[in-house]
């Protein structure tokens, strides 16, 4: 029986390095060189290269490196270049955004300053990233799917930082850089607007991103079970659908009647993950601009129970703690 | 291990028939017992992390009060009232401080006896190593040289105003000098300005993003505790409808500062956000639990003491008992509290201290 790729495969097989297509006038701008890692093999495919940069490759490296180099300095900065304390509080550390007395001016570069040069720079370099994924696909002759889950990312992450700060009017309002300070910003923003539990399409985006997992297990569960059948070789299950596509269909009908395709399951995830930023960026574009208190928001529109049942109260003031 | 010519060759034999497998038998039957003596201890002995939750609002809200036992005996085994008695019976003409000592400027209505019972209190509960000396002078009682006697004259004011002022949040337990002290010249827990936490950022970024106890290892501002306990910034983010002007409110600095006070709220009581706050809608007036008003008062009784009593305290104290700013040390929820809902869990020792209650004492 033929070996199979995953995790625990054994054996990797070696044969000269495959170089990808010829054509599209951009074989210049790929490396010419391709190796071989055992450690990659474990987890993918063991082929490292041929890699395509392009300029876009290249403005994208450069924005990235230089974005994160001016959160890390500045993070170093605040510690006083200290390198233990900057590994110490690595995670408490973070690049602020400006504070509410700047407004949407640009502020000085120690109080915000930095933190907008550094938004620019990622900027650039996620667009630049964006449009790499999107000429690659097309320079292969592949739909431009890829690309436009991303851009489905980049959306929440303008929202976040571009356009509900300059509808609130300051750029104090976005996500400062740091671990655990991104963290604490997100529940401060749910406490601030009023419980974003009640914003509905932060529901909606609890449900994708949940859908998304389920539908992640469903899918890798489903191919991994029927892989010593041959269902993880696509080529051959587009020639052929074969007996593994067949099982994997019927175990669906049978548990639960009814089965998604091998084409439409990855519409269902395509779908499912890219809705997740979509929505839940619609919901923080939302707060604060157009609803400012959302459990209110749900009194208003019926969707806020109300419980009548007392409060303990005597919980509280008996006892002796 | 026995050769193969050795008498136990049939055990060799038979153990090369069974081959032992230590991953497929002994792990398996480690773990398991393990697992299976960890339960029985648990079960036996107790969780030490067990927690005991009275549901306190209606279902499904989340509304619960909870205490774990093992904290509470932590707690219970630190916080045990000092030795007490009860106050000298006062006749009628008895000498009077004020006319038996020099310079008794606000306990010279106090009998002599009861005068010098509350001093040797004093003693135990805020110097019971240094004794008198540590606030009196070697040339005499009477002298006012020595910082700490005006700094503890000031606290025996501030103690009245305590219990008189701001019964709405002391009574019925009452403060003592040991509410704070518990056997210490400062207070334990006392806070001083910071100065900016973070080098080379402006003011927004300055009290913010490092680890500290002060704000419960979380990354928010630590100067939260200057701005609403001595600034007396308004507690307040959340707007009262669902759509509102959004010109001069609250923003997210302020909400990640007002979060780092209630951080400090949580850990000075050991409590969490239910104790006060239906987490809905944590600013609902109507779905607040009566705690939330006994803490709205504790915030400005705390902006009050550190305004009239603690902050002008700087001028009087030496340069060692000051912030790196420059100021006194001053009050927040821990400076009482000390960990517990309620400082000293409850108990009340001020019954025996009705010198303590007001300048002027009520003996029953």
């Amino acid at each position: 029986m033929a070996e199979y790729q995953n995790v625990f495969t054994q054996f990797q097989v070696r044969g000269p390095a495959e170089m990808g297509l010829a054509g599209g006038g951009a074989e210049h701008e790929r490396s010419r060189g391709a190796s071989f890692s055992n450690l990659l093999g474990w987890i993918g495919n063991a082929q490292l290269g041929p890699i395509h940069l392009g300029w876009f490759g290249v403005i994208s490296l450069a924005t990235g490196i230089l974005s994160l180099n001016i959160i890390g300095f500045n993070m170093l900065a605040q510690v006083g270049w200290s390198i233990p304390e900057f590994f110490r509080q690595g995670f408490w550390l973070a690049l602020e955004p400006p504070g509410p007395e700047n407004g949407l001016r640009i502020p000085p570069l120690r109080d915000g300053g930095w933190w907008f040069l550094s938004s620019v720079f990622i900027l650039v370099s996620v667009i630049s990233w964006w449009l790499r994924s999107y000429t690659r696909a097309v320079a292969l002759g592949m739909g431009t799917h890829v690309a436009w889950a991303f851009a489905a990312a980049i959306w929440l992450m303008l929202v976040l930082n571009l356009f509900r700060p300059i509808l609130m009017g300051t750029w104090s309002e976005a996500v400062p850089y740091g671990i655990f300070p991104h963290l604490d910003w997100t529940t401060a923003f749910s406490l601030r607007y009023g419980n974003l539990y009640y914003n509905p399409f932060h529901c909606l985006s609890i449900v994708f991103l949940y859908g998304s997992v389920l539908l992640f297990a469903m899918h890798g569960a489903t191919i991994l079970a029927v892989t010593r059948l041959g269902g993880d070789r696509e080529l051959e299950q587009i020639v052929d659908r074969g007996t593994a596509s067949e099982r994997a269909a019927l175990f669906w009908r049978w548990t639960m009647g009814f089965n998604a395709t091998m084409e439409g399951i990855h519409r269902w995830a395509w779908w499912f993950a890219v809705l997740t930023p979509i929505t839940g960026g619609i919901g923080i574009l939302l707060t604060g601009t157009v609803v400012d208190n959302w459990y209110l928001w749900a009194v208003e529109h019926d969707f806020a129970p109300a419980y009548d049942g007392a409060y303990g109260y005597e919980a509280y003031t008996t006892g002796g703690e | 291990m026995f050769g193969p010519s050795g008498k136990f060759r049939w055990f060799d034999e038979w153990n090369r028939k069974r081959p032992f497998d230590l991953v497929r038998t002994a792990l398996p039957a480690g773990i398991l017992g393990g697992a299976v003596f960890v339960a029985a201890a648990i079960v036996i002995l107790g969780n030490p992390l067990e927690k005991e939750t009275v549901q306190t609002g209606p279902r499904g809200t989340g509304m619960v009060k909870i205490d774990t036992p093992g904290q509470l005996m932590a707690l219970e085994a630190v916080n045990v009232l000092p030795p007490s008695d009860e106050p000298w019976p006062v006749e009628e003409g008895a000498m009077l401080a004020g006319e038996a000592y020099e310079n008794v400027q606000v306990l010279g209505h106090l009998s002599v006896d009861n005068f010098n019972r509350l001093m040797a209190g004093i003693t135990e509960w805020v110097s019971p190593e240094q004794g008198c000396a540590y606030c009196h002078a070697e040339d005499g009682f009477a002298s006012d040289d020595v910082y700490t006697k005006v700094v503890a004259r000031r606290m025996i004011q501030m103690t009245w105003a305590l219990n008189q002022d701001w019964e709405v949040h002391t009574a019925p337990a009452g403060v003592t000098c040991y509410t704070c002290h518990r056997g210490n010249n400062v207070p334990p827990y006392v806070w001083t300005s910071l100065p900016p936490v973070n080098e080379t950022v402006g003011p927004t970024a300055a009290f913010q993003n490092r680890a500290a106890p002060l704000t419960n290892y979380t990354s928010l501002p630590a100067n939260a505790i200057e701005a609403y306990l001595l600034d007396g910034e308004l507690v307040a983010v959340n707007d009262q409808a669902p759509r509102v002007d959004n010109a001069g409110l609250p923003g997210m600095k302020e909400t990640e500062r007002t979060y780092a006070l209630m951080m400090h709220f949580t850990q000075s009581l050991g409590v969490n956000c239910t104790f006060c706050h239906n987490t809905r809608a944590i600013n609902d007036p109507t779905q607040l639990t009566p705690q939330w008003t006994t803490a709205t008062l504790g915030i400005s009784m705390v902006q009050d003491l550190n305004q009239t009593w603690v902050e002008p305290l700087a001028e009087l104290l030496p340069d060692h008992r000051l912030g790196p700013l420059g100021d006194a040390p001053k009050v927040y929820c821990l400076t009482c509290h000390q960990g517990a809902a309620k400082p000293l869990l409850g108990q009340s020792m001020v019954g025996d201290w009705p010198e303590l209650i007001s300048a002027e004492p009520v003996y029953d």
